[in-house]
């Protein structure tokens, strides 16, 4: 299973069911080294799980990266999800609750907007698909 | 890996030991099935206390486990979702609606066993004997 370390991120490669697996509990840890709570470190699974399955059914292959970020007082965990698939005709419509081209709840993409703090979705037909989403730990102690 | 799946009475429990990926999780839903009609099962009780997420494709699989075995003539309870896991499940507009669920395994076979009370009532009501 491919984890690996590049300078301060740690990169999941996905390829088979397996993976999506790994990189939840990848992303798991490391928020969990950031502080984040027990039920922040599961909303943040959830997240990753949804949009590295999403790598795994539209593109077959990707790479989920993990940085802990800090910024002034905040910490927080930046998860970036990135694959060379065909991408997102409509991106504002995969972000609607029930939509989905896969046959599936069509609830992964809104879903983990919801779980997260930030999110972001770059993507074009034929150009591949960029997530970007950020949690920042509450009550900083 | 393979999903325990073990025979009580008239019982299926599957009790899910560690994190599972999508495949895992579908053959748990074809082992489970194939067993209702082997094992003339009345009952199955998933029991997800080990999961430490669920994400639309389990929920998706859950629920279709809980289907396809009312369309076999059993009643499907998921028992053990943790508090952060249902925290989660909420957030990502996941529901296991129509779904039977309780707290713990015990909660589970209690309302299995109340269920099936049941139904033997309805058919002595009928005049009927119950199979098995």
């Amino acid at each position: 299973m491919g984890v690996s370390t590049v300078g301060d991120e740690l990169r999941c490669l996905i390829t088979a069911d397996t993976d999506v697996v790994q990189a939840r509990q990848t992303g798991r840890e490391l928020a969990a080294e950031v502080g984040f709570s027990a039920g922040d470190q599961t909303v943040i699974a959830a997240a990753i799980s949804e949009i590295a399955r999403n790598i795994l059914m539209y593109a077959k292959r990707g790479e989920v990266r993990f940085t802990k970020i800090v910024d002034g007082t905040r910490q927080g965990l930046i998860v970036v999800a990135e694959d060379d698939g065909p991408g997102i005709r409509d991106v504002s419509r995969a972000m609607q609750d029930g939509y989905s081209t896969s046959g599936g709840l069509g609830l992964g993409l809104p879903g983990a907007r919801r779980l997260m703090d930030e999110f972001e979705v770059v993507s074009a037909p034929g150009q591949g698909t960029r997530i970007t989403m950020r949690k920042w730990k509450r009550g900083n102690a | 890996m393979e999903v325990p799946i073990l025979k009580q009475g008239h019982y299926l429990i599957a009790s899910i030991q560690s994190a599972l990926s999508d495949a895992d999780l579908s053959q748990l839903r074809e082992a489970l099935i194939a067993r209702v009609g082997k094992f003339r099962a009345r009952g199955v009780i998933v029991d997800v206390t080990a999961l430490d997420v669920m994400d639309s494709f389990a929920v998706r699989t859950l629920r279709d486990i809980a289907h396809m075995a009312r369309l076999r003539g059993a009643e499907t309870v998921i028992v053990g979702i943790q508090p952060e896991v249902a925290f989660a499940m909420v957030q990502l507009g996941l529901t296991l609606k129509g779904i039977v669920t309780a707290l713990d395994l015990e909660e589970g076979l209690a309302f299995l066993d109340r269920q099936g009370q049941g139904r033997i009532d309805n058919r002595q009501g009928h005049g009927r004997i119950d199979r098995g």
